[in-house]
């Protein structure tokens, strides 16, 4: 079978159980309702209560879980290939602390703006996250010409690690409501309830993934070596600014829509890779749709569950993430 | 015969204050050369070969890829005429033999392209001429040190370039895959025309396949020319420290170097 062959086939794939898993998950819920009924146009939109919870209850959900999982596992699987580490996730170089501080200090100051129907703490935590990016890049190109990976890896795992210390400060000052709140959404969360922040995001996870899309072959290269891409035609200095930049703005985007959902951009790569290999032409549109249809069965089980109840569709991913992180540690060592 | 890579006066330092790791070294490889590279570790050979085919930019002095200076050629240009043979090559993922032969073929593929018959074909020559075409769907981690390091030179094969640069391409092989790999180096540069450059400590492998030498020290050339002229008792001791007899077989004309103490 032929190269291109092979990855149309993998992808197509993918693609199918992804669409599949979207057009199933919103039928599913506390009420059950039908897809027929859902989109009988003869119905009545006031008198159509399919259609209201299809559309404007779970749909936007569900296309939401579907944006945030794709863009999460995608940027896993660019940042894993960059820094040369298959244990890097989309928030190892600092972008979901900085997006996390941005979100707790929107609370907590009780900001109250709206940009095209977009509410403060998606704003902020996406300012958040871009300065972080801006403040790991300055330090990580610093030193000479080109990005240092290793100054990234620890500029990074060190911005981590102090904003999370002025999130527990400004928690400590916050009153408990407040504090409630912010915690609330760094537990991560697709309840979006409306379009807007799904149309917001998507100008910036569109730019990201046409980069991503371009960088493919690069990234098995850079797999093997920046000396040995460089010496097989990569300008390693513009390959490397372009991964960094494009999957910390498509992570920002996608973490001010859903929180900082942990380990979908690390567990849904690997499977990914344990399934069709490592050529990053099929693992990083294989990931996207993975990842993509993983999330929306992750907060389908928050959502129903504990009916009526919800878990956190952060602690979901955590609880089969956690797990599967410690299970590919050993298996590694 | 003409030069097809040539280093005039260059020196090369990692750091702004950092000392010069290549100092004023001038080289030329005329077409189907074969030369090697010796010198102490820390000598500046490796950083010679990345100035050499491009990833390094000389901080003074210029290289020319045939008449023109190497870096008014893009990466992909270059790449379609020089291919390296890294001295180590360690994954970050999980790859077959063949895929990372195929990544030789980068620098031929448009951006949204991916390899053709075409390419596959030339994937498979490289395997074949490098004795490795039963190696091809077997994972990159699971070979030999040998087995790996022929691999690698497949990789730079299918970059269909007619220059390669090898940095210590035996350096951590036992002496059947040693002599394996100089033989294969000394098939293609004869067979195939392709122009090599090798950094080596094997002096005897030097002796047996290059037919000139470069002596380095301290980021300098010692000495350079034929080998026979160069590999003296005089300049091994110049360039190690170390007492040597240089020997020549009188039949075969093999020259043989036997090392007998460090001077201090």
């Amino acid at each position: 079978m032929s190269i291109r062959r092979r990855i149309i086939i993998v992808v197509s794939g993918f693609a199918a159980f992804a669409v599949a898993v979207m057009i199933w998950a919103p039928t599913v819920g506390s009420t059950p309702i039908s897809l027929a009924r859902a989109f009988d146009r003869s119905i009545a939109w006031d008198d159509n209560v399919d259609a209201q919870i299809f559309f404007v209850a779970r749909l936007p959900r569900v296309l939401a879980g579907g944006l945030v999982g794709a863009t999460l596992a995608a940027a896993g699987v660019v940042l894993q290939a960059l820094l040369r580490n298959p244990l890097a996730t989309p928030f190892t170089l600092g972008v979901s602390a900085g997006a996390s501080l941005g979100a707790m200090l929107a609370v907590t100051m009780r900001l109250e703006l709206s940009v095209l129907g977009v509410t403060s703490i998606p704003l902020a935590s996406f300012a958040g996250s871009m300065i972080a990016t801006g403040i790991v890049y300055a330090l990580a190109s610093s030193q000479r010409r080109g990005l240092s990976t290793n100054v990234l890896l620890l500029a990074g795992v060190t911005l981590n690690a102090f904003f999370s210390a002025l999130i527990l400060f400004v928690q400590y000052l916050a009153d408990f409501a407040e504090a409630l709140r912010a915690i609330r959404w760094m537990m991560g969360g697709l309840d979006v309830a409306s379009y807007f922040p799904i149309v917001a995001a998507l100008p910036f996870i569109i730019i990201s993934f046409a980069a991503f899309a371009m960088m493919t072959r690069t990234l098995n290269l850079l797999s093997v070596g920046a000396e040995a891409a460089a010496s097989r035609g990569v300008e390693i200095v513009r390959a490397q600014r372009l991964a960094f930049i494009s999957a910390s703005l498509a992570t920002g985007a996608a973490v001010s829509l859903g929180g900082p959902i942990g380990f979908i951009g690390i567990i849904v790569p690997h499977l990914v890779r344990l399934l069709v290999g490592s050529d990053h032409r099929i693992v990083l549109p294989a990931s996207a749709l993975f990842g993509a249809a993983f999330l929306v069965l992750c907060d389908l089980a928050a959502r129903t569950l504990m009916s009526p109840l919800e878990i956190p569709v952060g602690v979901v991913t955590a609880l089969i993430g956690g797990p599967f992180f410690l299970w590919l540690l050993v298996k590694r060592s | 015969m003409r030069d097809l890579l040539s280093a005039d006066n260059v020196s090369f330092r990692y750091a702004a204050g950092a000392p010069l790791v290549v100092d004023g070294v001038t080289v030329r490889l005329s077409d189907g050369a074969l030369a090697g590279i010796l010198g102490p570790n820390g000598s500046g050979k490796t950083t010679l070969l990345r100035l050499l085919s491009g990833t390094r930019r000389p901080t003074s002095g210029r290289v020319l890829l045939g008449n023109r200076p190497l870096d008014q050629f893009s990466r992909r240009e270059a790449a379609r005429q020089i291919a390296v043979v890294p001295q180590e090559t360690e994954l970050a993922f999980e790859y077959r033999a063949i895929e990372i032969v195929l990544m030789g073929r980068h620098p031929h593929l448009g951006l949204l392209t991916v390899e053709g018959p075409g390419d596959v074909r030339i994937a498979h020559d490289a395997l074949a001429a490098t004795g490795t075409s039963h190696l091809a769907d077997r994972f990159f981690h699971e070979l030999s040190g040998g087995e790996k390091q022929r691999i690698v030179i497949a990789a730079a094969l299918a970059q269909s370039a007619n220059l390669l640069l090898l940095d210590e391409p035996t350096a951590s092989l036992d002496l059947g895959y040693q002599l394996e790999i100089s033989s294969l180096l000394l098939r293609l540069n004869q067979d195939h025309g392709v122009t090599m450059a090798i950094s080596t400590h094997d002096l005897n492998m030097a002796a047996s396949i290059c037919r000139e030498l470069i002596l380095m020290r301290d980021g300098r050339v010692l000495a350079s020319g034929p080998t026979a002229e160069v590999l003296t008792p005089e300049n091994v001791r110049r360039l190690y420290d170390v007492e040597a007899d240089v020997q020549v077989n009188s039949e075969t004309g093999h020259m043989t170097v036997v090392p007998v103490r460090r001077i201090k």
